[in-house]
């Protein structure tokens, strides 16, 4: 835990690329032509700061007026404070809907996920290679389906009369509708049916990356499989696991078409995560004002996560 | 998000040993069978899309078609209900890729090229970018689009996904700038070049294969979007097969399963292709190397 507060905290190395072209005499460059030479970076910047920082600007701006889709307040919202955060404190459908992004990001990526996708990759360095290359592939093909047409396959999969209760069947169950019955379990399997690949990709990466001497070292010393990897290889990929977790929370929070087509949020509001909830507020309810004040929330533990990744993963250091 | 278009290889260690023989064969086949159960899980949501693409009378159910046969095909290749939402979907990830890369191939120029105090913050704030969760500001989007007056605008949809994918295009770039030699560059400016000229004519030919790595995962996600262009395109003439596939299934006709099952093979074959293309050919380390680093 030391080492990693330490390698979280330490300052990014400076660039180690030269500051001039060199071996041309080495004048110094003036103040304007450093400033010229950053000319390239304005499209990218101007892109950025409209249609991205704009809208968060704007975020929290708009969390605090009436804006409406409909209506009187549609032309002229007005500025009410924080008349907004207090409804969604008193807003029975808030707690809830938070417990479900909590529960759906804890349950099917951090957990799920997370486990699944090491668990694969640690078996596939056992595995025939065929084999593991064929099923990496299947993995694979889940995450790079559109996600559309993965929310269908999924729909189609829980629904009553689907694979799922099929094969319930087959062994002489009857599955209920679990799009009704158990619509977050069924969201979180369809999640992490698409997801898993990602940390699957990752985990393979860094095992890659694990020097085979030193598992080598600990199996001539007697080390068992379940002790290597909880002494020698998780040690040794942790910081690849802390990237991947903030990585796949981050997607996880903001999944929005898997759970929309799957369940629009119901029955009732039993699979409304926030994102559906600032849709339907925002959307369904015209209520652009109350639906923003969500989303900056939203935004807001996106942030503090984001924030976490960062200082793991270290941008400046090449 | 980072590590998208790394290939799927399977990695063996060269066998350390031979000691534990028996058990190792006894772990080979443990790890074989649980590999062939994850399989099963993972294809068996996928049958049903495969085999009622075939079946006119399909339902939710997966079953072997009767009469296999390519109607549900045929029924679906319509202009309106394909054809023009393909080429929308085409456009839109075009347009927003082609956006991406050049913005992002400009601004990694001065980002690894020279050191400036200015950098550092960037990256940070670039590196946040990537992050953020890009549903939760699509209701302040749409505001901002009714503003500004770009709602239903196919271009105003491209600037905003463009906007959204270049901070991770940004970084995959400048990494892969960075693993481009300064050497070369050196000798053109020695020669008169200017910084631009260097980069149109020494660092772009030398980087080709990770700009072609980026503008795939930029297109990729563009075109399996479904979200942005939902919140902000409202004609159904300007909207992609995303959309179109929503709403003529989602909405009106649940019966025709097998015409959803068959939309969706097209729709989603297109890019599964992409990616098979990327992984076996210019990926490699190459992509890895660029992209890993997040």
């Amino acid at each position: 835990m030391v080492t990693a507060d330490v390698i979280a905290t330490t300052p990014p190395s400076s660039d180690r690329r030269r500051q001039e072209p060199q071996g041309s005499g080495r004048r110094p460059v003036s103040r304007l032509a450093k400033a010229l030479r950053m000319i390239p970076l304005i499209p990218a910047i101007i892109i950025m700061t409209i249609f991205l920082a704009g809208p968060i600007i704007w975020s929290f701006y708009g969390s605090f007026t009436n804006a409406a889709l409909t209506g009187p307040n549609a032309s002229h919202s007005s500025w009410i404070g924080l008349d907004n955060y207090a409804k969604l404190l008193q807003d029975p459908v808030f707690p809830l809907s938070l417990w479900l992004t909590v529960l759906f990001t804890l349950a099917s990526a951090v957990i799920s996920q997370n486990v699944l996708g090491l668990g694969i990759a640690l078996t596939m360095t056992r595995a025939n290679k065929r084999l593991a290359s064929l099923i990496g592939s299947i993995v694979v093909g889940a995450w790079i389906l559109p996600e559309i047409v993965a929310a269908f396959v999924c729909y189609a999969y829980f629904s009553k009369n689907g694979t799922l209760n099929q094969i319930l069947a087959a062994v002489g169950m009857t599955g209920p509708n679990w799009l009704y019955s158990f619509p977050m379990l069924a969201v979180i399997l369809a999640n992490l049916w698409r997801g898993t690949a990602f940390s699957l990709l990752v985990y393979q990466a860094a095992l890659n990356d694990v020097p085979p001497e030193i598992t080598e070292a600990a199996m001539i010393d007697g080390a068992s499989g379940a002790k290597r990897l909880v002494y020698v290889t998780i040690p040794i990929i942790r910081t690849t696991i802390t990237t991947n977790l903030m990585l796949i929370t981050l997607q996880t929070l903001s999944v929005f078409t898997l759970i929309y087509v799957m369940t629009a949020g119901g029955p009732g509001n039993d699979s409304t995560t926030l994102p559906i909830l600032a849709y339907k507020e925002a959307f369904r309810f015209s209520n652009i004002g109350y639906g923003t004040a969500i989303a900056t929330v939203l935004l807001l533990i996106g942030a503090v996560f984001s924030i976490v990744y960062i200082r793991a993963a270290r941008p400046a250091k090449d | 998000m980072t590590v998208t278009l790394t290939p799927i290889k399977a990695v063996r260690k060269p066998s350390p040993l031979s000691l534990a023989s028996p058990r190792r064969k006894m772990s080979a086949i443990l790890a074989n069978l649980g590999l062939v159960v994850v399989g099963v899980c993972f294809v068996l949501p996928l049958t049903w899309v495969l085999l009622a693409a075939f079946d006119t009378r399909a339902t939710y159910q997966t079953q072997i078609p009767r009469s296999p046969s390519l109607e549900n095909f045929t029924a679906i290749l319509t202009p309106e209900l394909t054809f023009i939402p393909l080429l929308n979907s085409l456009v839109i990830s075009l347009g927003t890729a082609a956006l991406t890369v050049t913005a992002a191939l400009l601004a990694a120029y001065p980002l690894s090229r020279y050191q400036s105090r200015f950098n550092k913050p960037f990256m940070y704030t670039v590196l946040f970018g990537t992050s953020l969760p890009i549903t939760a500001i699509m209701v302040p989007v749409y505001s901002l689009f009714v503003q500004l007056n770009l709602l239903d605008s196919v271009p105003g949809t491209v600037l905003f996904m463009a906007a959204s994918s270049l901070p991770i295009a940004i970084y995959m770039t400048k990494n892969f700038m960075d693993s481009v030699p300064i050497s070369l560059e050196e000798a053109a400016w020695m020669d008169g070049a200017s910084a631009m000229r260097a980069l149109q004519s020494i660092i772009i030919p030398l980087m080709r294969p990770g700009i072609a790595v980026v503008a795939i995962f930029v297109f990729f996600q563009a075109w399996g979007n479904f979200f942005v262009p939902f919140i902000l395109l409202l004609s159904p003439s300007k909207q992609p097969a995303s959309i179109s596939i929503y709403t003529f299934f989602g909405q009106y006709g649940s019966i025709a399963y097998g015409q959803l099952a068959a939309y969706s093979l097209i729709y989603a074959v297109p890019v599964m292709a992409l990616y098979v293309l990327v992984s076996r050919g210019i990926g490699g380390s190459f992509a890895l190397a660029g992209a890993v680093k997040g």
